[in-house]
Order: structure tokens, then C-alpha cells, then sequence
């Protein structure tokens, strides 16, 4: 090999006449060294990479594969809510504070404000959009939502959901208090806090017997 | 946020040999980034207090050692890749060391702590709003030379302890606390080959240069934890005070191990969270300690040490009556686990 491993294949021109265009030595992959080996003593060729140039990237998104070019900048909510068209996601405060744009990485739930779209390729994403099936029946974590009024105004709630199907994936939904905790990262402004673990408690029930079956 | 160029790699020698081709003059200011779980690198590069050329993605190694939680012959080996989440329900870390399971529950929120690797977690910037906020020119740790608008500015939730008159920002991690307190060993790749630091030794006090925050060389990348084992550590918590019960930093925390026999404690480890710039190790208390029951007047008397050199400013200065409420209840608390 020549390239570091999985490097993303970029698009647009190379000029090399741009300021922030700046050398990138490229490096050879090594066997795993010894921890007294000296990396830096081996030779590297030189090649040029603009920043701005953007990514090819494949994205697997509640289970289809989308492509897409983007800043290498770009976050997993952006490429999400401004690329993809899928606005389920919500953006809050945008520095990992609110929860409101928690997704499922590989099932785990994750930011996607502090998730680079670039870094979660070869991951499975699941967004709000993903997880009622085919036939338009709702998550049971999207019906209990519904059933215990675990909202009010409703920016949080696909954030809420995501990462309540999370906490009880996780097994983290035991008690109220458990729920409370393990929920801490989601802030809700209307307060719908009391709803929200009733419906976390009705969901967890549904959830068990589905995985049973 | 600035343009960077992103770089994936599967393995560290890669990764390491890409970040040693930008050298900056300490490990915060090299040009090229490590990114791990990103909650904090991609925080202060969208709020430009960081603004690295190059981004070096290391998921890639997660398969590998780096990943991994592993028992060793005197103690345990944290992965620096282990994500906070993974080693707070680690069934080993929790039995054997409930105290570093804790700091990383009562860390964060769930979403943050599945994303967070253990590794950055140590290395997670300060929440200081003056070096958060590039409108304010002052900041020592930003912006070397120009001085500290938290000095003599909104100074609630600023160190007490290890401060400079340079900067009183507050290390904000738990995590961290444990580990100084367990006297674990950070293992550490880099362009001149591996070496093993003291976590005592990781972090630097601010003094004179408050922007060079641990003695990591640009481009050096942590590894792992050992972290030393001892039975009686089962005996051990982690204790946090803040202005919320949950998803909020410390505004004094206090991480406790004891060693007692035959009701005296033979053996104390105490760190304290929330009030010093670094991760901070209360030597003087686990010496107070040493040799006495607990009882009302020791673990006083430990509190007492443990802030004796404290410095509060404006609004601050409630942190050295907290934190010493903190340590007490958390010693006492302790002192009640049987193991």
C-alpha cells in the first residue's frame, strides 16, 4: 500500500497556485513498529492536498447507501438536515449541550453536531426517519411518545426518541431514576420531563417482548 | 470552523507518522489533530479557540489493543480508544475500582460518553467562557502573552488550587482524578518511539505558560492506562458536586480510596475535581490520614490540608468551604463500603 489506509478520494481541481493549498507528505503503511522504532527516519513523498476540496462519501443511512461530496467540515447533522434532506434531526445549540440531534451510530447512540460526516463512513446511521417500518407502523418508542404526551412543542423529541431507544438498548432503563440519568443528555424547554420517562417505561415493556418473539 | 484536510488511518504508526510532519511547538498547537470521539476537538475548532491544519481520524485502530479493556498482572489496562461509556460498565472496572467506573458515569451525558474515547477524555479542554470565547482577546492558554480576563471577571467556576497569575482556568475532567489518584501509567506512541509517563507527570501546572498543558510532544499519541490494582481499592468512589444533578462539570468532586485495618487507614488515595487547574492529587490529606481512625476530626483535619493552600478570587471562593465538605463526606462515605 502505498496511501495511509482508506484514504477518501477527493473531488474537484487541484490549483496549485492556492495560498492554503500546502504540502502533505504522503506515508507509506508499516508493519505495527516497535515502540522504539523511529517513525520519522523514513522517507515520505511529498503530495499536495487542498482542504477545500471536497469528499466523496458514502454514507449508510437508515439502511440505504447515499453518496455524497462534501467539506471535509461538514458534520454528520449538516450532511444529514442540508445534503441529504433529512430533516428529522434537529440542531440545537450545536456544541454537544442539548441532545437534540442525537442519532444511532452502529446502535449506538452518538451527536451527530459533533460527529464528522466524513468519520462515519463505513457506520450504519439510523435517524428519526429511520426507525418506523416499511408499512408506516411506528418504533413503539415513537407510540409511546404519542400515547404519554412526551412533548410540546417537539424540537427535542427526535433526539428524545433516538436516544431513548438507546437508553433501553443500552439496558439502562431499570428505574425512573435510571431513565433520568441515562436521559440527562436530552434537554427539553417545555419540560415534558415526567411524560418523557413514562413513555421510556411504556416503550421498554413493548421493546423486550418484540426482541423475545 | 477552518479548512483541514481529514486523513483516515487504520493504523498508528500512520497516524503517528502523519502528525509528526506538522510540528508545532507543544501537542495543543501542532498543526495536525488527532480526532477520536471529537467532543471536544470539534467543539472549540467550530468555535475557533482551536484551528488544526490537518484532522487524523484514529477510529480506525479501535479492533486493536488501543481498544480494548484488558486484566494484567497487577491491576488493569484501559485502551486509550476504550470509549467512557464502555469502561463505566466494564463489569472488572466496577467491581474492582468503583471509583473510576463513577467518574465516568457521573461524566457527561450517555450520547457524549458512547462517542468520548478515555484517551482525549484526559486531554479535554478547560470550559473557562473567557478561552472559550475568541472575542475576548485576553487568555493566556489561547493567546500566550496577552493576559486573563477571568482574573478579574466572572470567576464562579474557576480553580482555587494550582493556580499562576496567569490563568485560574479549571481542569474541567473526572476521569482524570482517578487516575492520578491510582498513580496510573500513561503509555504513550510518538515519532521518536513509545515512552511511559506517571499521570502525575501528564498535565502542567499553567505558571508561566498556561498554553502548554501536559508534556505531551507534538504529534505523541496516548495508548493506554495501567492503572495498578490493589484489593482493598474496591473500598474507593468518586463523588461530584455541581449545580445540576446530572450532565453537568464538577463544581467540586473528590475521588477516595482506603485502605483500612483493623479500623485505621493504613493506606489513602485522594484526588480532588472541580477546584485546581490540573488533575489534582491531595498529597497532604492522604499524609494527615495515614495512621489515624476515621472519624469527625481526621477526616477534618485531611480536609483542612488538602485546601490549605487554596486561593479563591471574587466568586470562587465558596469552592475551598465546598470542596472540603466534599472530601469529607466523600472520605466518610468510604470509609462505610465494605469490601
Amino acid at each position: 500500500m502505498t496511501a495511509p489506509d482508506r484514504r477518501i478520494p477527493r473531488r474537484g481541481s487541484r490549483d496549485g497556485s492556492s495560498r492554503r493549498e500546502f504540502l502533505l507528505a504522503g506515508a507509506s503503511t508499516v508493519a505495527a513498529p516497535g515502540f522504539t522504532q523511529t517513525l520519522a527516519a523514513q522517507p515520505a513523498p511529498a503530495r499536495r492536498i487542498d482542504p477545500r476540496m471536497r469528499l466523496d462519501l458514502r454514507l449508510t443511512i437508515n439502511g440505504h447507501e447515499r453518496r455524497v461530496a462534501l467539506d471535509a467540515r461538514t458534520t454528520l447533522l449538516d450532511a444529514l438536515r442540508d445534503h441529504l434532506g433529512l430533516t428529522g434531526t434537529k440542531k440545537g445549540c450545536d456544541h454537544g449541550q442539548c441532545g437534540a440531534c442525537t442519532v444511532l451510530l452502529d446502535g449506538r447512540r452518538v451527536l451527530s453536531c459533533l460527529t464528522l460526516a466524513a468519520s462515519a463512513q463505513g457506520r450504519g446511521i439510523t435517524t428519526i426517519e429511520g426507525l418506523a417500518k416499511s408499512d408506516g407502523e411506528l418504533h413503539p418508542m415513537q407510540q409511546a411518545f404519542i400515547d404519554n404526551d412526551a412533548f410540546q412543542c417537539g424540537y427535542c423529541t427526535p433526539g428524545q426518541i433516538l436516544s431513548a431507544v438507546g437508553c433501553v438498548n443500552e439496558g439502562h432503563a431499570g428505574s425512573d431514576a435510571d431513565i433520568r440519568e441515562y436521559m440527562s443528555g436530552n434537554l427539553c424547554r417545555c419540560a415534558a420531563y415526567p411524560n418523557i420517562v413514562a413513555a421510556v417505561n411504556q416503550a421498554k415493556l413493548v421493546m423486550k417482548t418484540a426482541m423475545r418473539d | 470552523m477552518q479548512p483541514f484536510v481529514f486523513e483516515r488511518v487504520d493504523a498508528p504508526a500512520s497516524a503517528i507518522r502523519l502528525a509528526a510532519d506538522e510540528r508545532g511547538g507543544s501537542a495543543l498547537a501542532n498543526p495536525a489533530q488527532y480526532l477520536a470521539g471529537g467532543t471536544t476537538l470539534l467543539d472549540v475548532m467550530k468555535l475557533e479557540v482551536m484551528r488544526p491544519h490537518r484532522v487524523i481520524d484514529i477510529n480506525g485502530f479501535d479492533d486493536t489493543a488501543i481498544g480494548q479493556v484488558m486484566a494484567t498482572r497487577d491491576g488493569i489496562r484501559l485502551g486509550a480508544l476504550v470509549r467512557m461509556a464502555e469502561a463505566a460498565d466494564n463489569p472488572t472496572v466496577r467491581r474492582d475500582c468503583p471509583m473510576i467506573a463513577q467518574s465516568l458515569k457521573l461524566a457527561a451525558s450517555q450520547q457524549l460518553r458512547n462517542m468520548a474515547s478515555l484517551g482525549g477524555n484526559v486531554l479535554q479542554r478547560t470550559r473557562c467562557p473567557y478561552f472559550r470565547d475568541v472575542s475576548y482577546a485576553a487568555c493566556n492558554k489561547r493567546n500566550p502573552g496577552t493576559g486573563c480576563a477571568a482574573m478579574n471577571g466572572f470567576n464562579r467556576e474557576h480553580a482555587v488550587l494550582g493556580t499562576s497569575e496567569r490563568c485560574i482556568a479549571t481542569y474541567p475532567g473526572d476521569f482524570a482524578q482517578a487516575m492520578i489518584a491510582l498513580d496510573a501509567i500513561v503509555e504513550t506512541m510518538g515519532a521518536q518511539g513509545g515512552r511511559l509517563i506517571p499521570f502525575a507527570a501528564l498535565h502542567r501546572p499553567p505558571a508561566e505558560r498556561p498554553d502548554v498543558e501536559t508534556v505531551l510532544q507534538p504529534g505523541e499519541l496516548i495508548t493506554a492506562f495501567e492503572v495498578p490494582l490493589a484489593p482493598w481499592m474496591r473500598r474507593s468512589l468518586y463523588l461530584k458536586v455541581r449545580d445540576r444533578e446530572s450532565y453537568e462539570f464538577a463544581l467540586a468532586s473528590a475521588a477516595v480510596a482506603l485502605d483500612l485495618r483493623d479500623g485505621m487507614v493504613a493506606e489513602a488515595r485522594i484526588a480532588l475535581g472541580g477546584v485546581a487547574t490540573v488533575p489534582w492529587r491531595a498529597t497532604a490529606a492522604e499524609n494527615a490520614l495515614r495512621g489515624q481512625r476515621i472519624d469527625d476530626r481526621s477526616v477534618a483535619a485531611a480536609a483542612e490540608a488538602a485546601f490549605a493552600a487554596a486561593r479563591g478570587r471574587e466568586h470562587n471562593s465558596f469552592k475551598i468551604a465546598l470542596g472540603k465538605r466534599t472530601l469529607v463526606r466523600a472520605l466518610n462515605e468510604a470509609a462505610a463500603i465494605t469490601i
